[in-house]
């Protein structure tokens, strides 16, 4: 019994940056932008992160930090790749080997200090339940917000007009922008929202998962939400499968070498990848209908006035 | 002038590796290339310490470049031929995937002098150079079957390669002469580096009932869980007391300072000879921690286990060495296993309850 309920917290620990991140990435990409550099906005999100809650003693504005450095790390890409109109491609990942050395040279002065982590939520009587009480009454902040987000996006999607208007800017920027919606400034917001989801999954890391600061400590978290987003058809729904599958086979596969089943441990660590893309291919064929990418994505767009 | 503009910035995005390099002429020029950042608390930090205190030995008649974050693979051979046009006469490649590149260079440039830590390539111009952390590993076998209440020690592992497959061996042989019953959980990462998944193991090690944590993977993070949670654990490479005040018991420290002094006064004396050095506690290639959070006794027995395998009269793996498949393990090295052996350990010793992935 005590064993699952530490599974399944673990679970959730790890799965949550990738949540947050995927998230932010989902919105970015429905609007018809394609940002590569989600691990390198998650990482300077890591660095900010971790300086402020250290300068300040509050995990709260060292989250705040990270949300805000991941949207300065977006606005660099929306300068280049929507103001300037350069390669989405290219510049998402310009934009990673740029968080990767800022990151470091931000974070450099705070290597090996340490903070105190987030704080869990405890609730008497409630937290105490066996199996389910720390798994739903028990966790940090960051794990219910990342559930609050995505159901968020999930509404603001599908049931909201501006919803709806920034889907249009992401399948036909043309027509978006003849119907007379600012296409630039609402991808713009699209990918500050994006980077403001990165900076803080990756300000998760050294807040609550890690709680100190190591460069290059996302570990390249910021690709697997990247795929996420792509293995999810773009559908928040499926997104959370999928982040939670990832992390639950992750975790699963630590425990089944520790138990010691006896598969060779470099398929077991393959094993999320694999089970991850498996299980979302089978869901979007279980479902009809093709290709669910939005049509502009990644293309370029510049307005003719 | 916008598209220069851009050019501009993204060379300067490109150029990922950062340098550093004090100016003088007429000194000796001395290279290092890292794998991490040196920001790293672990394998690279350590190399820096010892470029650093290589400085403060040799400064007035050296002068010292390095090049961090260096991935390795065919794309190191750029980076360490940029050290080479740079004028540096002798060139320190720090990680084990730098060992083709190096040799790759090295036999472009004769006239440049080569040292490869952990690799086994060497050439008139490359030396090689690694450490027994086994020795080490050992030592902490002892402890950690001493001081563990549960019986079970959990070992988070990167690779299987042989330098980690010796060390939970040596671990085990050492833990079994306090307590034959003890049982190890062996999770192997896959990576160096990933503080996220490096905690995840640590869990589910001390989930299963593990409450001495080992770790063979480069951060900090497993030592905080373990203190988290109140059990005890081995930092890795440097010293990571500051994650678990009252959770390290000791840590491998890699001292390479004296190392790289001895190789750098060769190549000013010009006696500098392309050689293989695997040095262990006797040669201060690597050192331990300070025993903490441990009772008298065992700290005595750390310290006498310490001071025999330097005096040469401990080896760790003394024959006879059985093998998990019963066999016993033949004794090429005379009343131990001999250097080769240890340097291609591919099996597991008897009392490991596991399977060594792909065996």
């Amino acid at each position: 019994m005590e064993l699952i309920e530490a599974i399944i917290l673990a679970v959730l620990a790890a799965s949550t940056p990738l949540l947050i991140a995927a998230t932010g990435e989902l919105v970015t990409e429905r609007s018809g932008v394609l940002n590569l550099g989600v691990e390198g906005m998650m990482i300077v999100g890591a660095a900010c992160g971790f300086a402020g809650a250290w300068l300040t003693g509050s995990v709260f504005i060292g989250a705040l930090f990270g949300i805000i450095a991941g949207t300065m790390m977006s606005l660099i890409f929306a300068l280049m790749a929507l103001g300037l109109a350069v390669n989405q491609v290219a510049t998402g990942l310009a934009l990673t080997i740029l968080g990767v050395g800022l990151s470091g040279l931000i974070g450099a002065g705070f290597v090996g200090e340490r903070i105190t982590p987030a704080v869990h939520l405890a609730i008497p009587g409630l937290t105490d339940i066996p199996l389910v009480g720390r798994v739903l009454f028990g966790e940090d902040g960051f794990v219910y917000f990342s559930i609050a987000l995505i159901v968020g996006v999930w509404w603001f999607l599908y049931r909201t007009r501006a919803g709806l208007i920034l889907r249009a800017c992401g399948d036909n920027h043309a027509s978006a922008h003849a119907l007379g919606y600012p296409v630039l400034r609402i991808r713009t917001f699209a990918v500050m929202f994006g980077g403001a989801c990165a900076g803080l999954a990756g300000a998760y890391l050294p807040l609550a998962y890690t709680p100190f600061f190591i460069p290059g400590m996302t570990a390249g978290r910021g690709w697997i939400a990247l795929a996420l987003v792509v293995f999810s058809s773009w559908r928040p729904g499926r997104l959370v499968i999928g982040a939670y599958l990832f992390g639950a086979v992750t975790i699963l596969q630590l425990h089944a070498q520790g138990w010691g089943v006896g598969i060779p441990s470099q398929f077991m660590s393959a094993l999320p990848y694999l089970a991850t893309v498996i299980v979302l291919i089978l869901l979007s064929r279980a479902r009809s209908g093709g290709s669910t990418a939005p049509a502009a994505l990644g293309t370029v767009f510049v307005p003719d006035r | 002038m916008r598209k220069s503009l851009l050019a501009l910035a993204a060379g300067l995005l490109l150029a990922g590796s950062s340098v550093s390099a004090a100016s003088a002429a007429d000194k000796l020029k001395v290279g290092f290339i890292y794998l991490g950042p040196i920001g790293d608390l672990g394998w690279t930090y350590q190399h820096d310490l010892a470029r650093q205190a290589l400085v403060k030995e040799l400064g007035d008649q050296i002068e010292t470049t390095y090049l961090e974050n260096v991935p390795e693979g065919p794309d190191a051979e750029r980076s360490i031929e940029q050290l080479v046009r740079a004028g540096n006469k002798l060139i320190f490649t720090t990680s084990f995937g730098y060992m083709d590149p190096t040799l790759k260079v090295a036999k472009k440039y004769p006239n440049v002098h080569f040292e490869h830590a952990t690799g086994y390539k060497r050439n008139p111009n490359m030396s090689t150079y690694s450490a027994k952390w086994f020795q080490g590993r050992y030592i902490q076998g002892l402890i950690a079957a001493k001081m563990s209440k549960s019986g079970v020690l959990g070992y988070i592992g990167s690779f299987p390669i042989p330098e980690v497959v010796s060390g939970i061996n040596a671990t085990i042989l050492a833990a079994q002469t306090i307590n034959p019953a003890i049982k190890v959980k062996i999770i192997w990462a896959n990576t160096w580096f990933d503080p996220g998944k490096e905690a995840d193991a640590a869990k589910a090690l001390i989930d299963q009932g593990a409450d001495v944590i080992m770790q063979h993977t480069d951060s900090p993070a497993a030592m905080q869980i373990a203190s988290e949670r109140g059990k005890l654990a081995f930092g890795q490479d440097s010293e990571m007391i500051k994650f678990g005040p009252k959770t390290q018991l000791t840590s491998i420290l890699d001292t390479w300072g004296p190392y790289y002094i001895e190789r750098v006064k060769a190549e000013l004396a010009g006696t500098w000879k392309s050689q293989d050095s695997w040095g262990g506690l006797d040669s201060h290639m690597f050192a331990m921690a300070p025993y903490t959070n441990m009772p008298d006794d065992v700290k005595k027995l750390a310290e006498d286990a310490q001071a025999a395998i330097t005096a040469g009269k401990l080896h760790p793996f003394k024959c006879p060495i059985v093998g998990q498949d019963g066999k016993t393990v033949e004794c090429k090295g005379g009343d131990h296993l001999d250097d080769g052996q240890i340097l291609g350990m591919n099996f597991y010793v008897k009392g490991i309850d596991d399977k060594l992935p792909g065996k």
